[in-house]
């Protein structure tokens, strides 16, 4: 019964978002207010039915109802209980109801944020964001029902597969779709200014909060996906540029420039047309990559869903949004009042020149991408565009891009000094070469290009703890004389100032992490129990071989005993292969050992006949940095939202404050 | 970034005994005993793509077919052929497809030249647009200038 209510409530929500997405435009053109208003009580209630719809599958999946056919392919008895819940949008049908879950939270969100959003461009954008409601929800209820009953209910499920058995799988999705679906919301906001002809700084400020959580959380999703993949596939690589991990590079690339491009808006009116375009870019590229995964157009490691009639369908949603807004865009964009001017030399320069190389990446990920598929179909000639295009094109245009970072964040708005601002960074500068130089006289005879991303990873973490470090000492007269002063000073700086470095001292992080991988190493060979395996600084001894039972699979572990080269007990790891019967699969199961930030990671091979067994034990150095390091990009997203400016009625006060006190200029930050 | 990745550099290896049947990626007894020929294998089978699998390279794949190929890379080193001539000789047997870096010709020019494009196409319209408003800020219609005489002089 509750299936079937479920199943309604989505039907419901399906009218309520069409409610939603007519009546505002109905409002502009009437002119009646009321009919306007219509809009926030249909966003909060098309939400209301999603949500319950969801809870609806949810409760299915938590309670293995067999009846229902979503859960017999995905679930099963002795499924762990996290799993059953990770289950629900561990398949095609509920990922997507998670998608349409988050579109309409993100809607009633909107709908009750007290910020200072003109009515109309409120009202514009809770259409907007409606009608891609209602398209994907029509799409749920005509090719994905997540509801259909089968009679009679098996006794028991098919289990979800194995590789997605995961906690890291499990909070993969969440993450990535509040990223994906996140930037819905910037669309709207760019629909809708469009339609109204008007976009100002006002418009800027109203949509960077929103794409600061969508950014925050694609990073955070991306990090998860790449250490999911990391432990899980089993050969200890970290990005494949695999089509899908490109699917959701692509709108992160896109959305950190518009993240940056917004901030140029707000402060100096510049960029109108082309922030608006990003918006409209950025979420286009989160629907194609939902195309990419949900369609299996371009199959690959991570695509479970493969159906060619849900892909052309989303193919039209993606026409009618893509090729919709970026008609309007072209009819409208001309007449935006073009903003004001920016000098080369200046923080909006810095941030112009961010942008084109963000987006030069970009559009390269997207070519290279779909080139292989553009080609096969116009010329049947079948080539493959792998790792070495995208490192031999991406590396070279984010080194740049990597130098730019500080010194964005030390020049001036308006007109900077390239010569102060190099002198301010000279420590970062310094800091940077000597750690490369260190390092490369330490590891010489190694690889080259570790130290100098080393050095480049410093030169970023330096360059943001300087930034807040001379900011908060102050200039001139007003310099700041003792370390407590600085301190307190430091501390009072804005939170977005806090933010920006938090977030590019994380890409720094992020830097070193990768950089070190060029020192790891990795061994293989065949091993019986006592006989030992070295690699780099770590030595593993096999223990024992022996069965182990999960809850829903049967395991055969290696245990194994880490050392370093001097024979110091390290620690313990256990690497397996485990053997799914629900689903006939074998999946191997990693062995990590933290040690630090660095890894020793164990993968176990082939059993050989005599009770010897195939090891390959890579030690990786610093890896973890690359996920912290994201962790600490997200973390400034956050720490940023929590800007007075953010807050909730703050941009209300600080105009206030504006004009007690004319005369005084924003701080740059 | 994962071009520090890209050269497998310490690869330490170590072969012991025994012999195994197949599968999961390179395996102990195909390792070559010559430890730089052998790097050479890892690195040339790293950028040849698995054909049976979803965007794997050979080096990194557990199928059968990739094991074969690994072993023809090795066959072909161990027979005196440089790097070159192992990638063309595979790509002769299975075509360009399995090149995971594709070759620059006229097919993949477009592909190639993305990056610069690109770059290329923003530079010039910021240069078209700081043009524009140069244009804008300089140049005032016959009609502006006598206004603003006007205004200036009804000022004085």
């Amino acid at each position: 019964m509750l299936i079937e209510v479920g199943h309604f409530a989505l039907a419901l929500a399906l009218a309520l978002s069409l409610v939603q997405a007519v009546m505002p435009v109905w409002a502009a053109r009437s002119g009646d207010a009321a009919l306007r208003a219509v809009a926030t009580p249909a966003a909060l209630g098309t939400f209301a039915c999603i949500l319950f719809s969801f809870g609806a599958l949810t409760y299915a999946h938590a309670t293995s109802d067999f009846s229902v056919q979503n859960v017999i392919e995905n679930s099963h008895t002795a499924k762990p209980f996290l799993y059953k819940l990770s289950g629900v949008w561990g398949n095609h049908e509920g990922s997507m109801l998670l998608w349409v879950l988050i579109l309409a939270l993100f809607g009633a969100l909107v709908a009750v944020a007290r910020n200072s959003v003109p009515p109309v461009l409120r009202a514009n954008t809770l259409a907007v964001q409606g009608l891609i409601t209602f398209v994907f929800v029509l799409f749920i209820i005509t090719t994905s029902n997540p509801f259909m009953r089968v009679s009679p209910a098996p006794v028991e499920g098919n289990d979800l597969n194995p590789l997605l058995q995961d906690f890291g799988l499990a909070i993969h999705p969440p993450l990535l779709y509040v990223g994906y679906v996140g930037f819905s919301i910037t669309f709207a906001f760019a629909i809708a200014a469009l339609i109204d002809g008007r976009i100002d700084a006002v418009w800027a400020r109203a949509v960077r909060p929103w794409t600061l959580i969508a950014w925050s959380f694609l990073t955070l999703g991306i990090a998860m996906g790449s250490y999911w993949a990391y432990y899980e596939l089993g050969w200890g690589g970290w990005w494949f540029w695999d089509p899908v991990e490109n699917a959701s590079l692509m709108p992160w690339l896109a959305g950190t420039a518009l993240l940056h491009s917004t901030v140029v808006m707000e402060k100096r009116d510049a960029l109108k047309v082309w922030t608006v375009l990003l918006a409209i870019l950025t979420f286009s590229l989160s629907l194609l990559g939902t195309f990419i995964v949900r369609s299996g157009v371009l199959t690959s490691v991570h695509s479970f869903a493969t159906d060619p009639t849900r892909g052309v369908f989303i193919l039209a949603i993606l026409i009618l949004f893509i090729g919709g807004s970026l008609s309007l865009f072209a009819w409208r964009a001309p007449m935006l009042r073009q903003g004001g001017l920016f000098a080369p030399i200046s923080r909006e320069g810095a941030l112009v020149m961010n942008n084109l190389f963000l987006a030069a990446a970009c559009a390269t990920v997207f070519v290279g991408t779909l080139y292989p598929l553009l080609l096969e179909s116009l010329t049947s000639e079948k080539i493959s565009v792998g790792p070495p295009f995208f490192n031999y094109t991406f590396i070279p245009l984010a080194i740049p891009l990597l130098l730019i970072v500080p010194f964005g964040q030390t020049l001036a708005w308006k007109r900077g000094d390239v010569h102060a601002a190099s002198q301010r960074l000279f420590a970062a500068m310094g800091v940077a070469l000597a750690v490369g130089l260190a390092v490369l006289a330490w590891t010489w005879g190694g690889p080259m290009m570790a130290p100098i991303g080393i050095g480049l990873g410093a030169y970023l973490v330096v360059g943001s703890a300087m930034e807040i470090v001379s900011r908060a000492r102050g200039y001139g007269n007003s310099r700041a004389r003792t370390v407590g002063a600085v301190m307190r000073r430091a501390l009072g700086l804005p939170r977005s100032a806090w933010g920006t470095a938090l977030a590019h001292a994380g890409v720094g992080i992020v830097v070193l992490g990768i950089a070190a991988q060029g020192w790891a190493t990795e061994a293989l060979g065949t091993v019986k129990p006592g006989e030992s395996l070295t690699s780099g600084p770590y030595v593993a001894t096999l223990d024992r071989v022996g069965p182990r039972t999960g809850e829903n699979y049967e395991e055969t572990t290696a245990f194994l005993t880490i050392r370093n080269t001097a024979g110091d007990f390290i620690g313990t790891v256990e690497t397996g292969k485990r053997f799914y019967p629900s689903r006939k699969m074998n999946v191997t199961e990693s062995g990590l050992l933290t040690i630090g930030v660095s890894q020793v990671y164990a993968s176990l091979g082939e059993m050989v006949p005599g009770g010897a067994i195939g090891l390959r034990l890579y030690y990786k150095p610093l890896v973890l940095l690359i996920w912290l390091g994201s962790v600490v990009m997200a973390l400034g997203g956050a720490v940023s939202l929590t800007d007075r400016r953010m807050r909730v009625g703050a941009p209300a006060r600080a105009k206030e404050k504006a004009k007690a006190l004319p005369g005084t200029m924003a701080p740059a930050e | 970034m994962s071009a520090a990745r890209l050269p497998r550099v310490v690869v330490a290896l170590m072969l012991l005994a025994g012999s195994s049947g197949t599968v999961l990626a390179v395996q102990p007894d195909e390792v070559l005993p010559d430890a730089k020929l052998e790097a050479r294998a890892r690195d040339i089978s790293s950028g040849l793509r698995c054909l049976v699998c979803q965007n794997q390279s050979i080096d990194d794949s557990d199928a059968p077919l990739a094991r074969d190929l690994r072993l023809i890379v090795r066959e072909r080193l161990k027979a005196g052929d440089d790097d070159r001539q192992v990638q063309d000789y595979v790509v002769g047997r299975y075509g360009e497809y399995v090149l995971l870096r594709p070759v620059l010709a006229l097919h993949t020019l477009l592909l190639w030249l993305t990056p610069l494009m690109a770059l290329g196409l923003g530079i010039f319209g910021l240069w078209r647009l700081s043009r524009r408003r140069a244009d804008h800020e300089t140049k005032l219609s016959p009609a502006e200038e006598a206004e603003i005489a006007a205004l200036t002089r009804r000022d004085r």
